[in-house]
């Protein structure tokens, strides 16, 4: 039974850039006849480009999170900040509610598209059909609030910028911002680059 | 289902109008119009393919010349204040770019600089020029181009994003000094506000919307 059929099956293939639904005629390197984007059945190394993107990702998520990312000095003090003593203190001296916040965003949500996005991978190399509705949903899930990441270097960025003077106070960022940056722009890369597609493709009995 | 294969090898448009094809699972379906409020959903994978467009286009520019003067005043206007040994300090979006530029976090500073303002900007910008010229019903010169380009930056401004970090900051700021929250914010406030509204625009729909009039 072939109530819903798939592109690929009808010789069609959507494109990419403005959804402008196509013939597939098997030619190399066909461009889209509306907005000129090159034409793909898949993207093009999809899970080879994912996975590279995704382990240079959690590379740099290592030192993100062991190197401090923002020194304050008050005082005399000298206070170095890691991501999660940021959280902490945030939770024990400010809101905790925003310390919530702050941890979801720069360490759950970093988490979640490592775990998600390997899942995917695997289960699309062995060609899984588990919970294959669930699996779309978690990719759009991550998709959609991946780049909230990018909060605690906004947040390093402004502290520097407003506290920058004087003898007695300064707020320096540190190298671990920089990779932390650099993190949440490769998993960025790294779910745009996945094609949600692969999750359906491979032999289909069940739906 | 038969559809009638071609024979010079030349890709074409298939019956654009009356097909969708899902971007997340690559089903067919068949395109049906939407009226007020309705949302075309992916019977596989649930996937929003299309929704109605309340906007008109001209709300749409509205709405892009109202985004537009928000975002002169979120960049003009400082942010945030610190008042210290009664001296004020303010900081302004460029202050901050330009301070990261000079901490040595040269790729913090392009970040911020690509996804606060240059990536916003440029959307606004293109935006507009679509929009001004779809009202007459023509297509903007460059239109393909700049269609292209809206599709690849549409992920990567962070405005929204932003907003959250400045009353993040104001909390761990205020644990050492006094500092209170400036005109700017509130500008980038309503600047996330608007962008949401914004979002529930479908670009796409301008391909359909203003057909190709030279062939």
């Amino acid at each position: 039974m072939n109530a819903m059929p798939r592109a690929h099956e009808l010789g069609l293939i959507g494109c990419h850039v403005c959804g402008l639904v196509c013939r597939d005629t098997q030619v190399p390197d066909a461009a889209c006849p509306r907005c000129g984007a090159s034409l793909h059945r898949r993207k093009p190394d999809s899970c080879a480009r994912t996975w590279a993107l995704l382990i240079a990702a959690f590379i740099l998520y290592i030192p993100a999170n062991v190197l401090p990312i923002m020194r304050t000095v008050s005082l005399g003090s000298v206070d170095d900040n890691t991501i999660l003593s940021g959280v902490m203190e945030l939770w024990v001296k400010g809101s905790p509610d925003l310390a919530v916040i702050v941890f979801t965003a720069s360490i759950v949500v970093p988490m979640m598209k490592f775990l998600v996005m390997g899942t995917l991978l695997l289960s699309v190399h062995r060609g899984s059909h588990w919970a294959r509705a669930q699996r779309a949903r978690l990719y759009r899930l991550v998709e959609f609030i991946g780049y909230w990441s990018m909060l605690d270097v906004f947040v390093v960025s402004l502290l520097t910028a407003l506290v920058q003077f004087g003898f007695f106070s300064a707020v320096e960022p540190l190298p671990g911002v920089v990779y932390f940056g650099l993190t949440v722009v490769l998993t960025m890369l790294a779910s745009m680059n996945f094609d949600p597609r692969l999750i359906w493709d491979g032999k289909d009995e069940d739906d | 289902m038969t559809l009638p294969s071609s024979s010079n090898g030349q890709i074409q448009p298939a019956l654009t109008s009356s097909l969708l094809v899902c971007e997340h699972c690559d089903t067919v379906h068949r395109r049906r119009p939407l009226v007020r409020g309705d949302v075309a959903r992916c019977a596989r994978c649930h996937a929003v393919l299309e929704w109605h467009q309340r906007l008109s286009l001209d709300a749409m520019l509205a709405l892009v010349a109202t985004v537009m003067v928000v975002f002169v005043q979120a960049n003009v206007w400082p942010i945030i204040t610190l008042g210290f040994n009664g001296e004020q300090i303010h900081a302004r979006l460029w202050g901050i770019i330009m301070m990261m530029w000079r901490e040595h976090s040269q790729v913090v500073a392009v970040l911020a600089a690509g996804t606060l303002f240059f990536f916003p900007l440029c959307k606004m910008l293109a935006l507009g020029w679509l929009l001004i010229y779809a009202r007459w019903g023509r297509r903007a010169p460059g239109f393909r181009q700049v269609m292209v380009v809206l599709h690849y930056i549409q992920p990567w401004t962070m405005s929204e994003v932003f907003v959250l970090g400045v009353l993040v900051s104001i909390v761990k700021a205020q644990l050492y000094f006094d500092v209170t929250p400036d005109a700017g914010v509130f500008a980038y406030a309503v600047l996330a506000i608007l962008i949401t509204i914004f979002s529930g625009i479908d670009v796409r729909q301008l391909w359909d919307k203003i057909p190709e009039d030279a062939p």
